[in-house]
């Protein structure tokens, strides 16, 4: 366990560290959620936390084609044989992009980025120029359609003046565009099954969306401050008055990462 | 009729210079045995289509093997960038790309997932088009002009356009096959059968090799019918890195290792002379492997599936 942030709390506190806050907080954000595309990574280690705690209804989807999994062992890739083994479906991918994303059986899907702005419009695709990029990232894989057609998206990534920009420089994947209101009639005219973006977990906080479509941040998480989010975020972020304290991982918690989701600490250091 | 031939073989007489190849497979069933013997052969001006060109595709372009990619993510999954694919294509520091000496920029075509599903659909089922909805209020149409926009004929809506995509020759990696190429896989199945039918010309390459009457006793899990497959190439291990559902597990720390062999251009040729140059073929790279490795990445266990009963019908 490197850095542990520690933090406030009773007693029987322990100290946690950063991904473990992020994925504790993304997990109970998806109390009462039925099916979620999951990515890899700290989405991956979330949903399975919510999973054995807060949705234990929650049907894991992976865009490589298995729909209610129960893998065994922590993922490196979203492809691994452990998500097949005991799935309820293994399914192919047009099957997976057709009828159940694009058909509307999904809830919530997760989304990484590399650059994020405040509206929630994701690039995961070049810095810099398209045709002559500074950095070349992945792109979309199925980002952009689960944008599109997941009933809303979760965001996890961490802070920084790179990634939390005021101008992203390609658009991947449609998060509520300039603004609110423009957003939810576009969706309307083109048919989009999904809401758009509504829960951003960070390293230092929860942001969910105001009625304009900008982020708010409405808890931060034991140990960081005010000072740096504004630190770590390119425009000035909205607040929530008053702002909450988000309640630092429990012991159970803890205990489902560090022993059964991820022992060797591969996502979690 | 049998099919049955070497892997040397079936990429000489299949492979061309200047092919659209798809060696398919999410993940799962990527034949990185098909893709060193292409090295090997030194096929040349490829376009080289994949969801994920993953390992493969960068030790291929490494190689010299292709011009274009079209693709939908390029990254090494759950560890990072494909580094020999990101040399020939981002820009060195400062200027614009390709200065003397380098190699020619890559060429890429771009879409998401879906979009990349949907082209093999369309290639396979011989429509002009495969209509989706992605792409909305994206930069993707403009990275990439074929990504359309199409009014829909019964009402006011739109949705986007992808165009059909026909392999000159699609790659198929799967647990068995019988002579014919009647191919059956299990686990995830990605959007083999898609590329398989949308391709002018198959290969198929097996774990095993059975008879055919394994094939007609469950026939629902055919992939693949014998009737567009050109070659079966009997393979074991020929997915390695990647994986195969039941048979072995995907090698982890290879990924990871690439990322460290990939960084440097000098690192990543002596890697292809040693593994793959300087092997004959699949048999002597799993040799050159060793048996703990290969037994390190055997399932740790068994999970059969029941089996069902399709009834007899005079």
């Amino acid at each position: 366990m490197s850095e542990p942030v520690g933090g406030p709390g009773g007693p029987e506190a322990q100290a946690f560290s950063k991904s473990e806050m992020m994925i504790v907080a993304a997990a109970r954000e998806l109390a009462g959620q039925r099916v979620c595309f999951v990515g890899v990574g700290l989405p991956n280690i979330a949903v399975n936390v919510a999973r054995l705690t807060v949705a234990p209804a929650l049907e894991l989807v992976y865009e490589s084609g298995a729909f209610g999994a129960k893998p065994a062992r922590l993922p490196l890739s979203i492809g691994d044989p452990t998500i097949v083994t005991g799935a309820t479906a293994a399914v192919s991918m047009f099957e997976l992009f057709s009828f159940y994303l694009q058909g509307g059986l999904v809830d919530v899907g997760f989304l990484g980025a590399a650059q994020i702005d405040r509206f929630g419009n994701i690039n995961s695709t070049v810095i810099g120029d398209y045709e002559h990029p500074k950095t070349r990232l992945p792109g979309s894989g199925g980002a952009c359609e689960i944008a599109i057609n997941a009933r809303q998206v979760f965001v996890i990534m961490r802070q920084s003046k790179r990634s939390f920009v005021d101008k992203i420089d390609f658009r991947t994947s449609p998060g509520n565009l300039g603004g609110a209101e423009a957003a939810a009639r576009i969706r309307r005219e083109e048919g989009w099954l999904g809401r758009g973006p509504s829960v951003v977990v960070t390293d230092l906080g929860i942001y969910h969306f105001d009625d304009t479509g900008e982020m708010r941040l409405d808890s931060i998480h034991p140990g960081a401050t005010l000072d740096q989010v504004r630190e770590t975020i390119g425009w000035e972020p909205k607040v929530a008055e008053p702002l909450a304290t988000t309640p630092a991982p429990t012991p159970e918690e803890l205990r489902l990462i560090r022993e059964e989701l991820d022992p060797e600490g591969a996502y979690t250091k | 009729m049998t099919k049955v031939a070497s892997m040397r073989d079936a990429v000489a007489a299949l492979v061309h210079d200047g092919d659209v190849v798809a060696i398919e497979g999410f993940t799962h069933l990527i034949c990185f045995a098909a893709g060193h013997e292409i090295i090997r052969q030194r096929k040349r001006d490829l376009t080289l289509a994949r969801l994920t060109p993953d390992l493969i595709y960068d030790q291929m372009v490494a190689a010299g093997t292709a011009r274009k990619l079209i693709f939908s993510w390029l990254g090494n999954p759950g560890v990072g960038g494909l580094h020999a694919i990101r040399r020939r294509v981002e820009a060195p520091a400062g200027g614009a790309p390709s200065g003397d000496g380098d190699p020619a920029p890559l060429e890429l075509e771009e879409y998401s997932h879906f979009g990349m599903v949907g082209r093999y659909t369309a290639g396979a089922s011989n429509l002009p088009f495969f209509p989706l909805r992605s792409y909305f209020e994206t930069d993707l149409p403009k990275a990439n002009p074929l990504i359309r926009p199409i009014k829909s004929p019964y009402g006011d809506e739109t949705v986007y356009a992808v165009p059909p995509l026909k392999p000159d020759v699609t790659v198929v990696h799967a647990q068995r096959a019988d002579a014919e190429g009647n191919t059956q896989m299990w686990g995830l199945v990605g959007c083999q059968k898609e590329a398989a039918f949308a391709a002018d010309r198959v290969i198929v390459v097996v774990e095993e090799l059975v008879d055919e009457a394994v094939v007609r006793a469950d026939p629902n899990r055919t992939v693949i019918p014998g009737l567009i497959v050109d070659a079966v190439v009997v393979e074991p291990w020929g997915a390695h890195p990647s994986y195969v559902q039941g048979a072995y597990d995907r090698d982890n720390h290879f990924y990871r290792d690439w990322d460290a062999i990939s960084r440097e251009a000098a690192t990543t040729q002596a890697w292809l002379d040693e593994w793959v140059y300087g092997v004959s073929g699949r048999a002597e790279y799993m040799e050159k492997l060793g048996a703990e490795r290969q037994a390190s990445l055997r399932p740790s266990g068994t999970a059969p599936s029941g089996s069902v009963d399709y009834g007899v019908y005079k």
